[in-house]
């Protein structure tokens, strides 16, 4: 991405728009984020706690806890709910894996209409992409950075 | 023939194009709103019954096509052009509502100002003697302009305070040779004005100078002042756009504060999902449609109608491009003005 170049009276503009321009209240959002973000995390932690206290071994938990998350970040995606809490929670919601979860379903949803091929097939990562990309790439990198010192 | 232009960017109708009637159709979150009871209809579902948001779209504006018609008493061919547009890639919406209409169709696309620039050329179509009567019409759909400039509308994120919403609804506007007014007497024609603003989640800051270059260039052009108008209407600056052009306009010599509004301001009743305001094609032409064209019956004699459009697409500000605004101004007077006409 190549940013255009401004002259002189184009930043000028910019600069006294920018300045006179509301602000996202910070400390609000901040303090929601943290509430619901720590409710969904607390609300994960409750279902590993069942699958632990169902017999199972605290790792062997975690993948099914996983997907009782994302099968509810997805639900309440279809349901319409999702984009509400997004709204209101910010980062809140979109950093836990029911985030994730919405980022592949709204796609998903979205473009159902141009057909499963080039709609949901073709665009269901238009969101999580980028994180998939180069969050596997950049485990690739520290997988080799690993190997390189302990060879 | 009367001389038909007047300084460096303006016409001037000299045949009395009036407009007949209008018709609006909009959405839930519009019907809401402050303007609630002057729309003519109300859909709450922003479907329609349809598949598609975009089928929507072209239902909301033919709907209203049709109630103008119905309103202004014309049948179809009646009606010798039809110009409208919207915001969807290749102006869908207006093109897909043209298929089922039998009338000669121009598509236009000024983005958000495709309101103004539609009454401009459907004067001077009749003022040019090439039609009796036209129908301009423009329309937006939230969720369609989502999917397209934005994100699926399913996904949780929150916007900042600078980012509008665009208006689901459609005006449909019948304009005549022939009519008791009120009439088009004068229009700007802009020019794309760039002020390096490459923000899409706020276009009120991008089209703030060009709805200041076009007023000021009206004024300039026609030697008139702020106060010939009672109302002066830009389309969808919303809050932040508003204040940054009042200040502009000061400026520049005008102070217009005491009769200045913007549709985007009207339109919805502020809250977390309407942000600074309305945009959208529908956002200046419902607001005038519906709320503004009875008042020039009543309480105003001339208002400055000046719909700005954002002329961006995801491509280009994907690559790191500026954002170019337009607008286009057009003069709306209850009495044929006497004198220099």
């Amino acid at each position: 991405m190549v940013m255009a170049k401004l002259t002189r009276e184009q930043k000028a503009y910019k600069e006294w728009a920018d300045s006179r321009k509301p602000r996202p209240s910070l400390g609000r959002n901040i303090a929601v984020a943290f509430v619901v973000g720590g409710l969904i995390c607390a609300l994960g932690q409750g279902v590993l706690n069942y699958f632990i206290s169902i017999g199972m071994s605290a790792k062997e938990a975690g993948g099914p806890t996983s997907a009782v998350m994302i099968l509810l970040g997805a639900l309440l995606t279809g349901l319409g709910i999702y984009d509400r809490i997004g709204k209101f929670a910010g980062a809140g919601s979109i950093v836990p894996i029911t985030g994730f979860a919405n980022s592949i379903v709204a796609p998903a949803l979205e473009y159902k209409r141009e057909g499963y091929v080039m709609g949901v097939g073709a665009r269901m990562f238009q969101i999580a992409g980028p994180v998939l990309v180069y969050g596997m790439s950049t485990a690739w990198l520290v997988g080799l950075i690993h190997w390189l010192i302990h060879k | 023939m009367a001389e038909k232009r007047l300084g460096e960017d303006t016409v001037l109708f000299s045949s009395f194009p009036s407009i007949i009637a209008t018709a609006t159709t909009v959405g839930k979150k519009e019907g809401e709103g402050p303007c609630a009871k002057y729309f003519d209809k109300v859909v709450r579902d922003p479907l329609y019954g349809e598949g598609t948001w975009e089928k929507a779209e072209s239902k909301f504006l033919l709907e209203s096509v049709r109630k103008a018609l119905e309103k202004s008493r014309l049948t179809y061919d009646q009606i010798h052009f039809m110009f409208s547009g919207d915001l969807l890639n290749q102006i869908t919406a207006s093109n897909f509502a043209a298929r089922e209409l039998p009338i000669p169709f121009y598509g236009l696309f000024g983005a958000c100002s495709t309101f103004t620039e539609g009454l401009t050329l459907g004067g001077m179509a009749i003022d040019g003697g090439f039609a009796q009567r036209v129908l301009v019409g423009a329309s937006s759909h939230y969720q369609a302009a989502e999917r397209q400039y934005r994100y699926p509308t399913e996904l949780g994120i929150q916007k900042p305070p600078t980012a509008q919403r665009t208006v689901t609804g459609a005006a449909a506007v019948v304009l005549g040779k022939d009519g008791p007014g009120p009439f088009l007497t004068a229009a700007t024609i802009g020019r794309v004005i760039d002020m390096g603003i490459s923000d899409p989640m706020n276009m009120g800051s991008a089209m703030a100078p060009a709805a200041v270059h076009t007023i000021v260039q009206h004024f300039k052009d026609t030697g008139r002042n702020p106060d010939y108008y009672d109302m002066i209407i830009t389309g969808d600056l919303a809050s932040v756009g508003k204040v940054l052009a009042e200040d502009l306009m000061k400026k520049e010599g005008y102070d217009v504060s005491d009769r200045y509004t913007d549709c985007g301001v009207l339109i919805y009743k502020p809250d977390a999902d309407t942000l600074a305001g309305g945009s959208g094609c529908g956002c200046s032409a419902v607001v005038f449609s519906s709320y503004f064209y009875p008042l020039l019956q009543e309480e105003y004699r001339r208002l400055l109608l000046v719909s700005t459009g954002a002329l961006l697409s995801p491509t280009t500000y994907q690559q790191g491009e500026t954002i170019p605004a337009i607008a286009h101004a057009v003069a709306i007077e209850r009495n044929w003005p006497e004198g220099e006409w």
